[in-house]
């Protein structure tokens, strides 16, 4: 019998180790898996690579992350919101890397990532200094710019409602990475709100099937 | 001359946006334009963190975190809106399905390229968000900007100087005292204050100007 539920944050985490890199869903607040990436902090794992949409925002999960000095590097669009300081400060003390990415080119490479393509030319940052160094390709007479897939060690998302399959509902704009990053990760572990049996949720509205979810470990009230 | 407030530059653009139209505006001023569209026109709203057809400010106490725009903001669904992910909402952006997007700026240059993400003071982390998916992807690319920077320096150049956003994308300026379109890299004045005079208008911009043979009076209600 498939069941992809855990416990535990224990079971929810088994095989993390310290240089992992990890996608951690959300956009600012909405949908960022913070309970997850807490028990990463709680953990002690550290030199980790977060590729997340900002670089924590507010008073929970990424930024503690960040403010413990448990990351090397964020690959992301916009790394400041609220809470900035934290990240300037170890920026310019040069403690931590950030890679800024576009943020449509940052979800594109994932998506290549989970889809099995090595590459794709775009016309985003053509002729910006994003596009440094990389190839640029005419095709029907305009520029594009050649970037590569990512793929992580984990994906972190959160999610409204799943089943023991894994099938996912998100909740309004807190669906944002979500989708993308669970297909791109060797391991995705979902936080949700709520379990539900299988069959509930009607497949007509399934966001993200299950095949793309290893674990998920209910956190009410989040 | 009275130079346009940051309402009555929003109200001038939202003018221009048609029935139908699905627009993106950018974190900032360009958000100001949603409260100025013509009641009588559907216009759909898109926000790239996966919403279309996005709603004003909820009121107070009906805030939901779950339900942001760009901004971070709270805002709300309207009815027939939508939900999706953000790879869903960089395809409708970098594939061309935008009508419109209005954008802030540092610097435009007569070739139509946009800086709008980074200066040359490198005391901040840099950060690009969607500017530059929104820069290529829209059909039309307008810009919402005050004339000069805050220490009178044009923001319409010959070339940027910043570092830049995106080449040759802009189709139009909505400053806070003209509109200007580019055309065949090259500064086009379709609108101006009255009782501005072409060179006032020459020397708080640092390129060339052609003045449109219908170049007609740029003018906004009090807001």
């Amino acid at each position: 019998m498939i069941d992809k539920r855990v416990p535990d944050f224990d079971a929810a985490l088994a095989g993390m180790a310290d240089g992992a890199t990890i996608m951690s869903s959300g956009f600012g607040a909405a949908g960022a898996p913070h309970d997850l990436l807490e028990a990463v902090l709680e953990h002690g794992w550290r030199d980790l690579v977060i590729i997340s949409n900002n670089a924590g925002e507010g008073e929970r999960g990424l930024i503690r992350l960040i403010g413990e000095r448990r990351v090397a590097k964020v690959i992301c669009s916009f790394p400041t919101s609220s809470n900035s300081e934290i990240i300037r400060e170890q920026y310019f003390a040069n403690q931590i890397e950030l890679e800024i990415v576009p943020q449509g080119t940052l979800s594109e490479r994932m998506r290549a990532g989970g889809s099995g393509i090595g590459g794709f030319y775009t016309r985003t940052s053509v002729g910006t200094p994003l596009a440094e160094g990389k190839e640029v390709r005419c095709i029907d007479g305009k520029d594009y710019v050649l970037e590569f897939p990512l793929r992580a060690d984990f994906a972190f998302v959160t999610a409204r409602l799943a089943d023991r399959w894994g099938n996912l509902i998100y909740n309004k704009s807190a669906r944002n990475f979500g989708p993308t990053m669970a297909m791109a990760a060797d391991t995705t572990v979902v936080q949700v709100d709520q379990f539900v049996g299988l069959g509930a949720i009607n497949p007509e509205h399934v966001i993200t099937p299950g095949i793309y979810v290893d674990r998920i470990i209910e956190v009410r009230g989040t | 001359m009275q130079k346009l407030t940051r309402p009555q530059i929003a109200w001038r653009i939202a003018q221009d946006i048609p029935d139908g139209a699905y627009v993106n505006l950018g974190i900032g001023a360009p958000e100001l334009i949603a409260n100025y569209l013509p009641d009588d026109r559907e216009i759909i709203i898109h926000s790239e963190n996966g919403i279309l057809g996005m709603g004003p400010t909820p009121p107070e106490g009906e805030e939901d975190p779950d339900l942001i725009n760009a901004g971070k903001k709270p805002v709300t669904l309207l009815p027939g809106g939508s939900y999706f992910h953000h790879t869903d909402s960089f395809a409708m952006i970098r594939g061309n399905h935008l009508d419109y997007c209005v954008l802030g700026a540092f610097q435009v240059s007569r070739d139509g390229d946009l800086a709008n993400w980074a200066t040359l003071d490198n005391s901040r982390p840099p950060g690009v968000g969607g500017a530059m998916d929104l820069a290529v992807g829209a059909k039309h690319v307008y810009v919402m900007t005050d004339h000069c920077t805050r220490d009178d320096q044009p923001k319409l150049l010959e070339t940027c100087t910043y570092p830049l956003t995106g080449r040759g994308v802009v189709d139009r300026v909505y400053t806070d005292i003209a509109v200007i379109d580019l055309i065949d890299a090259g500064f086009v004045v379709r609108e101006m204050l009255a009782g501005m005079s072409t060179d006032q208008l020459n020397n708080m911009t640092g390129a060339d100007l052609t003045i449109s043979d219908k170049c007609a009076e740029l003018k906004a209600p009090d807001l």
